[in-house]
C-alpha cells in the first residue's frame, strides 16, 4: 500500500471510532441524529459506488431499503434477528441482480425513471402479499435492541461499505469502471465486460440499502408500506451524495452531514414552514454548488497550491 | 366492454396527468419533478373557484391556463434558465433539474399549505351516472375524457401544422441543429415549459371534479406523469396519450379481472417490459 | 463606585429581585411538546383531527389562566414540530423535545405508525403517553413494553366486531341478508383491519363474497365498486382511508350500489364528508362515533369552531381533547408538573372529558370507545360502542338519493 493510502485508511478508521464513542455522551437527541446521519452515509456511500463511476442515477435505493425493512418486519418473530440480516442482504442482492441485468440496454433518465417505477412496484407486490399471507397481526418489531446497537451496526455498514469501496478502486472492477464512465464505448472495445461491471456495483449498492433497512426496522417499532419504502429516501440521498462530490469515496459522506444538520436546524426552528424552507435551501444547493463540496474543496486546494508553487 | 370503456376514461386522466410533463421534458429538456404539485395548484384554483364562485371548472381553466402559463414561464426563465446556460451537456442538465424541481416542488407545497392549509378538498361537479350500452359511468370522468381528447388533439395539430408547434418539434429532436436554422431554442423551450405547465394545471382542474387531493398529494400524480412520459417515448405527443390509454386499460383490467390490489404491481410491471424491449419507449426515437 | 451609590443601586436591586421572584411565581409556565404531520402522507388527517385540538385546549386553559398547580397557575406553552409523516423525523423530533427544549410533557404524535415509532422514547424519559390514533391489537404487549403508554382509541378487533354486530343483527332481524362485500385500502390500518375481520365476520355468520384490497392513492376506484355490485351483496363494508372513502362513496352513488348497510372506515366522520355528499350518505356507517346530543359534546364543538375556524370531526378530534383533559386533570390532582406523578394518577384516575367518564384498566387501556356510528339526519351519531351511553338506533340504507 502506498502512503497515502496508508495515511487515508487509518483517517478512516480514527474518525469511525471517534464517531463510535457518540453513544456515550449519554445526549439521545445527539444520538438520534448520529444515528440518521450514520444510515445516510451507508446508504448514500454505497449509492456512489455504483452511480458515481457509471453516471447513471438510481431511485431505487427506498426499494431496496423497503425490502430489506420487511425482512426483518415478516420474519421477527420466527427467524433470529441476525439471520434476518443476512437474508436481507442475500435479498437486496438478488433483486439488484434482476434489476441489474435488466436495465443494461436503458441510458440516462430512462434508467432513472425505471429505478423510480421499480420502487413503486415492489412496494404494491409487497403489501399485496402482506395484505393477503401474512395473517393479521401487523407488522409489529418489538425486540430490545436499542439505539446505541442500531447506530453503532450502521456505523459497521459504514466500514463495510468504506472497505467495499476501497477494495474496488484498488481491483480490476475499479479500473474498468472508471473507464466506463469516461466512455463507455471506449471500456466494451477494450474488451471489459461493462454489463457484468455494472450489474456487480448494482449489487453492491442493493446490499447495502436492504442491510441499512434491516438494521432500521426495529428502531421503527411498526412497519408501515409507506414509511418503508418512501419515494422521498431515494431522492435524498441523491442529493446529498450529489451534493457532496461522488468522484471520491468519502464524497457523500461531506454531503450527508451538513444536509442532515441543516435539515434538522429548519425542523427545530422553523415547524410551520418546514418544507417550505426545505424547498429553498435545496434550491441554494443546486445553484450555490454544482459539483458537490468535494469539487469546491478539491479546486479550493488547487487554487492553494497553485499560488504557493 | 365495460372494461374497455372504464379503461379508456382513466387513460384520458392519465393523458392529462402526463402531458404537460411531456412538453417540458421533452423539449426544454426539464425533468419537472414539481409537476404533481401544478397540478395540485390547477385542482385547488378549481375547488376554490367552483365553492366560492360556483363557477364550473370546464370554465375556470379560462383562467387556470393563462395565469399557470405565467407562473411556468417564470419559473423557467429565472429559476431554470440559468440551470440550462450552465451544464455543459444534457445528462448534467438532467441532473441538475431534477434536483431542483425536486426543490421546487417543496417549496410549492410549503406554499399550498400556506394558502390552503393540509386539509382535503372535495367537491361534487357532475358526479352524476351516465348510462354508456347499459354500462354506469361517472359524467365527469367522461367529460374530462373528452377534455383530455380536445386537449391532446388540438396539441397535436399544433405541433403539426403551425410554425411555432413545428419550431417546438424541432427543438424537442434536436436543439443544436434547431439552432442552427434561426430557431430561438431557450424561447421555444421556455414557451414549451410555460405551455406544459399550464397544461398540466388545467389537467388538474378537471380532475379535480372527481378525485379528493390535499397540499401533499402531488408526489403520487408526478410519478404516474413520468411513468407515462418515459414509456410513451420522449416528446413525443402520441406516445403520450398511447401510453396513458394502454396504463388505464390495463390497471382497469387487472382491477377487474385479477385483484384491484395489483392493479400499480401490473403497471408498472408493464412500464419495465416495455421498457426492456424497447428502451427509447414506445414511440420513441432511438435515443443517441 | 462610591458607597452610598453601591447601597441604594443594591437596594433598587434587591426590590427589583423580589419583584422578579414574585412575578416569576405567577408566571409559570408548563411547556408541552407536540409533533404530528404537517405535510406528508398523513397531514390530511391530522390536519382535521388533531391539531386543531391542540389549539383549542392550550386557547381555552391559558384564557382561564392556566394549569392549576399547587403553587399557583401556570400557563400552557406547546412547541410544536412538524415530522412530515416520517417516523425518523418524529423519533428526532420527540427526542428533541426531551433533551433540548426539555419539555415537562409531550403530547402524543399522529397515526399509529409514528406513536409506536416514538414509543420508546417516552418510554426511556419518563413522559405520560397517552396515544390516541393508535388503533392495535397489541396493546397488553405493547403496555408491557411501555409502561407510560395508555390508548384511548380503542383496538382493531373491537372495530371489527362492532361492524359485524351490526350487520349480523341486522340480519337475524330479518332485515337483511347476510352476504357482506369487504374491500381494503393496502395500508397498514386496512390491512390490519381485514385480516381482523375475517374471522369475525364469519364467527358472527355473515358470509364475506368479494374480499379485495386497492393500493392507496388508487384514481379509479369503479372497478372496485363494480366488481363488489356484481356479487349482489347485502352490505358493503370498506377499511378505507380519507382519499378513498370519499372515492368509494362517490362511486358507490354513481353506481346506485344497492345494499342495506354501506360503511368506509377512516373520514366517514367529517364534517366535509358531510357537506360534500348531502342527503346521499344518509345512513352510511362510518368508524368512530361520538353522542352528539351530550351536552359536553355540544359545547366542546360550539368552542372548536369558535377558536379553531374549523369543525370538529365525531370521533377522534373529540377524543384527541378528551386526552389533554385528561392530562390536565392528572397534572391538577398531582399538583405540579411531576411526571412519574401524573402516570401513576393516570393509571388510578376516572377522568370527566367531553366523551364522558374514562379510566384506564390494567393494560392501561381505555375500554370503552366508540366503534362505529351512522350518518343520521345530517348528523353522525355513534351507533355502537365498547360501553359508552347514548347509543342510536342503526337504521337500515336506504339508497342514494
Amino acid at each position: 500500500m502506498r502512503s497515502d493510502e496508508i495515511r487515508n485508511m487509518l483517517l478512516a478508521v480514527a474518525g469511525l471510532g471517534l464517531a463510535a464513542l457518540l453513544p456515550l455522551t449519554g445526549n439521545g437527541y445527539y444520538l438520534a441524529i448520529g444515528v440518521t446521519i450514520a444510515m445516510y452515509a451507508a446508504l448514500a456511500t454505497s449509492w456512489a459506488l455504483f452511480s458515481g463511476p457509471t453516471h447513471y442515477i438510481s431511485l431505487a435505493t427506498g426499494a431496496f431499503f423497503g425490502l430489506g425493512t420487511y425482512v426483518v418486519a415478516l420474519g421477527i418473530d420466527h427467524i433470529p434477528y441476525v439471520v434476518l440480516l443476512l437474508i436481507a442482504l442475500v435479498a437486496g442482492a438478488v433483486a439488484a441482480g434482476l434489476v441489474g441485468l435488466a436495465t443494461l440496454r436503458l441510458s440516462g433518465v430512462y434508467f432513472v425513471i425505471f429505478t423510480l417505477g421499480l420502487a413503486e412496484m415492489v412496494r404494491q407486490v409487497v403489501t399485496w402479499i402482506q395484505n393477503n399471507w401474512s395473517g393479521h397481526r401487523g407488522l409489529y418489531v418489538l425486540t430490545d435492541i436499542t439505539e446505541e446497537i442500531i447506530y453503532w451496526e450502521l456505523l459497521g455498514v459504514v466500514a463495510l461499505v468504506y472497505l467495499v469501496g476501497w477494495w474496488i478502486g484498488r481491483s480490476r472492477l475499479g479500473f474498468a469502471l472508471r473507464i466506463i464512465g469516461n466512455d463507455e464505448v471506449v471500456a466494451a472495445h477494450s474488451g471489459i465486460n461493462t454489463a457484468r461491471s455494472k450489474v456487480l456495483l448494482f449489487m453492491v449498492s442493493g446490499m447495502a440499502a436492504s442491510l441499512t433497512g434491516a438494521i432500521l426496522a426495529p428502531r421503527w417499532t411498526y412497519i408501515e408500506p409507506t414509511m418503508a419504502f418512501s419515494p422521498l429516501l431515494s431522492f435524498q440521498i441523491v442529493i446529498m451524495a450529489l451534493l457532496g462530490g461522488t468522484n471520491r469515496l468519502w464524497g457523500p459522506l461531506v454531503g450527508v452531514i451538513p444536509f442532515t444538520l441543516l435539515w434538522e436546524a429548519i425542523s427545530a426552528n422553523f415547524p410551520n414552514q418546514t418544507t417550505l424552507l426545505l424547498g429553498v435551501c435545496f434550491l441554494l444547493i443546486v445553484y450555490a454548488i454544482p459539483h458537490g463540496i468535494v469539487g469546491r474543496i478539491e479546486a479550493l486546494a488547487r487554487a492553494l497550491k497553485e499560488r504557493g508553487a | 366492454m365495460d372494461i374497455l370503456v372504464t379503461g379508456l376514461l382513466l387513460g384520458g386522466t392519465y393523458a392529462l396527468i402526463a402531458m404537460g410533463l411531456n412538453l417540458q421534458y421533452g423539449v426544454a429538456r426539464i425533468m419537472n419533478l414539481a409537476n404533481g404539485e401544478m397540478l395540485v395548484a390547477g385542482a385547488f384554483a378549481a375547488f376554490w373557484f367552483f365553492t366560492a364562485g360556483q363557477v364550473s371548472p370546464l370554465l375556470s381553466i379560462f383562467l387556470v391556463a393563462p395565469l399557470t402559463f405565467a407562473l411556468n414561464w417564470i419559473i423557467y426563465r429565472y429559476l431554470l434558465l440559468p440551470l440550462v446556460k450552465r451544464a455543459k451537456n444534457r445528462g448534467q442538465l438532467e441532473v441538475d433539474s431534477i434536483l431542483a424541481t425536486f426543490g421546487l416542488s417543496f417549496v410549492f407545497v410549503g406554499i399550498m399549505m400556506a394558502v390552503f392549509g393540509g386539509d382535503y378538498f372535495t367537491y361534487s361537479y357532475l358526479a352524476e351516472p351516465f348510462v354508456i350500452m347499459g354500462d354506469i359511468y361517472a359524467l365527469n370522468r367522461i367529460v374530462a375524457f373528452i377534455m383530455a381528447v380536445t386537449i391532446c388533439g388540438l396539441l397535436y395539430l399544433w405541433l403539426g401544422k403551425t410554425r411555432t408547434g413545428m419550431a417546438v418539434r424541432a427543438v424537442s429532436v434536436n436543439p443544436e441543429a434547431a439552432g442552427l436554422v434561426g430557431i430561438d431554442v431557450l424561447k421555444m423551450s421556455a414557451f414549451a415549459f410555460a405551455l406544459g405547465g399550464a397544461v398540466t394545471a388545467v389537467g388538474g382542474s378537471l380532475i379535480s371534479t372527481f378525485l379528493t387531493m390535499d397540499a401533499s398529494i402531488g408526489v403520487i400524480f408526478t410519478m404516474k406523469a413520468l411513468i407515462i412520459v418515459i414509456m410513451g417515448g420522449v416528446g413525443e405527443v402520441r406516445g403520450t396519450i398511447v401510453a396513458a390509454l394502454i396504463l388505464g386499460l390495463a390497471e382497469t383490467w387487472v382491477a377487474s379481472v385479477i385483484d384491484p390490489g395489483l392493479t400499480l404491481a401490473a403497471a408498472y410491471l408493464m412500464f419495465i417490459l416495455v421498457l426492456l424491449f424497447r428502451p427509447q419507449g414506445l414511440f420513441g426515437r432511438q435515443s443517441s | 463606585m462610591r458607597r452610598r451609590t453601591a447601597l441604594k443601586m443594591a437596594a433598587a436591586a434587591a426590590l427589583i429581585g423580589s419583584f422578579a421572584i414574585g412575578t416569576a411565581e405567577a408566571a409559570q409556565t408548563i411547556k408541552i411538546g407536540a409533533v404530528a404531520p404537517k405535510t406528508g402522507p398523513l397531514a390530511g388527517g391530522s390536519t382535521v383531527t388533531h391539531w386543531p385540538n391542540i389549539e383549542l385546549w392550550a386557547a381555552q386553559v391559558n384564557a382561564r389562566g392556566g394549569i392549576k398547580l399547587k403553587d399557583g397557575m401556570a400557563k400552557v406553552e406547546i412547541v410544536e414540530y412538524d415530522d412530515q409523516t416520517n417516523p425518523g423525523e418524529t423519533i428526532k423530533a420527540v427526542q428533541r423535545l426531551a433533551t433540548q427544549d426539555k419539555v415537562d410533557f409531550i403530547i402524543a404524535p399522529y397515526g399509529t405508525g409514528l406513536n409506536l415509532a416514538a414509543a420508546p422514547i417516552f418510554a426511556k424519559y419518563g413522559y405520560p403517553h397517552i396515544a390516541v390514533s393508535a388503533i392495535t391489537d397489541q396493546i397488553p404487549e405493547l403496555s408491557k413494553r411501555f409502561p407510560n403508554m395508555f390508548f384511548t382509541l380503542g383496538s382493531t378487533s373491537a372495530f371489527a366486531q362492532s361492524v359485524a354486530d351490526i350487520l349480523s343483527k341486522m340480519n337475524k332481524d330479518g332485515k337483511m341478508g347476510n352476504k357482506v362485500a369487504m374491500v381494503n385500502v393496502a395500508d397498514a390500518f386496512g390491512i390490519e383491519l381485514a385480516a381482523a375481520a375475517r374471522p369475525i365476520f364469519e364467527k358472527a355468520g355473515l358470509e364475506i363474497v368479494y374480499d379485495k384490497s386497492y393500493p392507496l392513492g388508487t384514481q379509479d376506484l369503479s372497478p372496485v365498486v363494480k366488481g363488489a355490485k356484481a356479487t349482489k351483496p347485502d352490505a358493503f363494508v370498506a377499511w378505507s382511508y380519507p382519499p378513498d372513502t370519499f372515492g368509494l362513496t362517490k362511486q358507490s352513488i354513481i353506481q346506485d350500489l344497492d345494499v342495506k348497510a354501506f360503511y368506509t372506515a377512516v373520514a366517514t366522520c367529517f364534517p366535509a364528508y358531510g357537506g360534500a355528499f348531502g342527503k346521499a350518505i344518509e345512513g352510511n356507517l362510518g368508524a368512530g362515533g361520538v353522542n352528539p346530543d351530550s351536552s359536553e359534546f355540544m359545547a366542546y364543538q360550539k368552542a372548536h369552531k369558535e377558536t379553531t375556524g374549523k369543525d370538529a370531526d365525531f370521533w377522534a378530534s373529540a377524543t384527541t381533547y378528551a386526552s389533554l383533559q385528561i392530562l390536565e386533570q392528572a397534572i391538577v390532582s398531582v399538583g405540579a408538573p411531576d411526571r412519574k406523578a401524573v402516570i401513576d394518577h393516570l393509571k388510578k384516575g376516572t377522568f370527566k372529558t367531553v366523551l364522558g367518564d374514562i379510566k384506564f384498566n390494567k393494560n392501561n387501556n381505555n375500554e370503552k370507545f366508540w366503534t362505529v356510528g351512522q350518518w343520521q339526519n345530517g348528523v353522525f351519531q355513534g351507533v355502537a360502542s365498547t360501553g359508552r351511553p347514548g347509543a342510536k338506533e342503526v337504521q337500515l340504507k336506504a339508497g342514494w338519493k
